[in-house]
């Protein structure tokens, strides 16, 4: 007679039953085979495999330790955060009529020394340009003070920058543009010494060769040299590929800090690369970007990894990719909010979502979400400061809130 | 006992009280300063470096480095008062029954007291890291987390009330 075994199997049995199904559920997934299986070598399969195992550390005890090295720069950090512009200031400068009016308001905040030594017919161009002086300014006096690992994630987050200013300016020579006023345009945090010198590259390869091989953006590269000129089409299609590279190499490093830093930059960056896989989409919609070349932008980690990014691949207009989209909970909200055939309030969408994960890094102590969390919030806020000085400029604030994210 | 277990418990039972005594002695004091030390640094490197926006944090969140040292304070007089627990017996009554119970009292105080500390001093560093943070934000929040502060800090003297009880039973026998 069967059926009895629950009274007392538990007494020789019931600690290695738990055990057991405890390792099963250590066995690798659909998920983990797929990432092996994407492995160039046997040293990328060792570390796929060692990071299934070290992302099941319990974490918790960070507090006890994490003050040593970081604890002064957290608070830095935070400091830092609680001089973000509010709703209040945004409302204030978007009812100015001149671009002085703005410099009077933002000279109120702590943007003031920034700007007052500005002479007086201020352009947009100025405005953005010192308040970007003064974020590089904060992040390299947070990067001089850093140790590891936080000095190395602290570069991480430039590393974007670095590969915009690249595919910058090999786009402006590309477009007979002059090297200097390109060197203008790039963003000071992803300036490094060489970056002049890309202007005499004609092909990827040179372009590896003579600068990039000394650059942080170097392992990056091993997927996209070839030999065939460069011209529009291949720039953008290496712009993707070096950021996917990137944005892996990134969630790696996070995921081997472990503990509260990986679970809270996990999510910020899994949102990123979803982002990115959908403006991928709706940017080669129409073009001649095939449907594998497609697959091999998207990243190999976020929500939507794998099986969202085989139904984006195949999608040829927007309505097929919010039908896919609409697949996943985070994301229905955002695409609920469109209406059919619009694009771009899409934008504007997906920053208010960033910007409300990015909030959310702050309400955990003890990880380095925190430096990237300001980072990005400080960008949202300078794009915000742009849009209004446009406006404000162009006599157009009707149009102020179309694309302006309110932080706080 | 007989068996192989024999062998171990003699050997505890041989060692000398006063080397029970001692140990906790050391015990006490020195690990309850680890907690105070480990506690203040925590509280402070946060506290330092959110006063760089927030002056006016400064003299407040102070108390959390108090109430952080008090730990210390906890460690050092039952340290005191344990060394004056310590008496001579005349050699043919150290290994007695009533000796071995006044070395193990005075051990297992200073073990209550140092690790009691130990955590107490960690709580109340990390809440008041939280403390100095919050505080610079909005400074409402100060009184209210101080409020958790004094529940952590509760755990020291708990710790402190049981360890004076404890030692209070190192009753060496008498000589003669």
């Amino acid at each position: 007679m069967y059926g009895f075994e629950a009274l007392t199997f538990n007494i020789h049995g019931g600690f290695l039953e738990a055990i057991v199904r405890g390792h099963r559920s250590g066995l690798l997934t659909a998920a983990d085979y797929n990432n092996l299986s994407q492995c160039e070598t046997l040293e990328d399969i060792k570390m796929h495999l060692s990071a299934t195992e070290s992302v099941k550390k319990m974490y918790g005890f960070e507090a006890l330790t994490f003050n040593i090295h970081g604890g002064f720069l957290e608070a830095i950090v935070r400091g830092h955060r609680s001089g973000l512009l509010t709703a209040a200031d945004y409302n204030n400068l978007s009812q100015c009529e001149t671009l002085e009016d703005i410099k009077m308001h933002l000279s109120a905040t702590e943007y003031g020394p920034y700007l007052q030594n500005e002479p007086s017919p201020l352009h947009t161009t100025t405005i953005v340009e010192k308040c970007t002086l003064k974020l590089v300014d904060e992040y390299k006096q947070m990067l001089c003070q850093a140790t590891e690992p936080l000095s190395t994630f602290l570069e991480y987050i430039t590393y974007g920058h670095m590969i915009d200013n690249v595919v910058l300016i090999v786009t402006g020579t590309l477009h007979e543009r002059d090297v200097h006023e390109l060197l203008e345009k790039c963003h000071p945090l992803g300036m490094f010494d060489s970056i002049a010198t890309l202007a005499v590259a004609q092909n990827m390869r040179e372009l590896y060769r003579l600068v990039l091989v000394d650059t942080p953006l170097a392992p990056y590269f091993s997927e996209c040299i070839t030999s065939e000129d460069l011209d529009d089409m291949n720039i953008e299609i290496m712009r993707n590929t070096l950021y996917k590279a990137y944005l892996e190499d990134f969630y790696r490093f996070c995921q081997k800090i472990g503990g509260a830093t990986a679970e809270i930059m996990s999510d910020i960056l899994a949102f990123e690369a979803d982002r990115r896989a959908v403006n991928i989409t709706i940017n080669s919609i129409g073009t001649e970007l095939t449907r594998d070349d497609r697959r091999k932008l998207y990243s190999n980690f976020g929500l939507l990894y794998p099986y969202g990014h085989e139904e984006l691949a195949i999608s040829e207009d927007i309505d097929q990719v919010r039908a896919v989209m609409e697949k996943y909970p985070p994301y229905q909200s955002i695409f609920s909010k469109l209406s059919y055939g619009e694009s771009q309030i899409l934008d504007k969408a997906f920053y208010e979502e960033e910007v409300k994960r990015l909030c959310l890094a702050f309400e955990q102590q003890f990880h380095y979400g925190v430096f990237f969390a300001y980072m990005r919030l400080r960008e949202q806020e300078i794009r915000n400061l742009m849009w209004i000085s446009e406006c404000v400029a162009q006599n157009q604030k009707s149009r102020v809130h179309d694309s302006v994210v309110f932080i706080f | 006992m007989v068996g192989s277990s024999s062998s171990w418990s003699t050997a505890l039972v041989k060692i000398s009280p006063y080397t029970f005594a001692a140990i906790g002695i050391a015990i006490s004091i020195g690990v309850s300063v680890l907690g105070a030390a480990w506690g203040i640094y925590i509280t402070g490197s946060s506290l330092i470096g959110a006063a760089v926006k927030a002056p006016r944090i400064t003299s407040k969140n102070l108390i959390s480095v108090i109430f952080c040292e008090a730990v210390a304070i906890y460690g050092v007089i039952v340290a005191i008062i344990l060394q004056t627990k310590l008496e001579s017996v005349p050699s043919s009554k150290i290994y007695d029954p009533e000796s071995l119970r006044a070395g193990y009292a005075i051990f297992a105080s200073g073990i209550i007291v140092g690790f009691a500390n130990l955590v107490c001093g960690l709580c109340v560093g990390i809440i008041g890291s939280s403390c100095a943070l919050s505080d610079a934000q909005n400074s409402s929040l100060f009184v209210k987390i101080l409020v958790i502060e004094i529940f952590g800090s509760a755990l020291g003297l708990f710790g402190v009330i049981v360890g004076i009880i404890m030692s209070a039973q190192a009753t060496w026998p008498s000589k003669g």
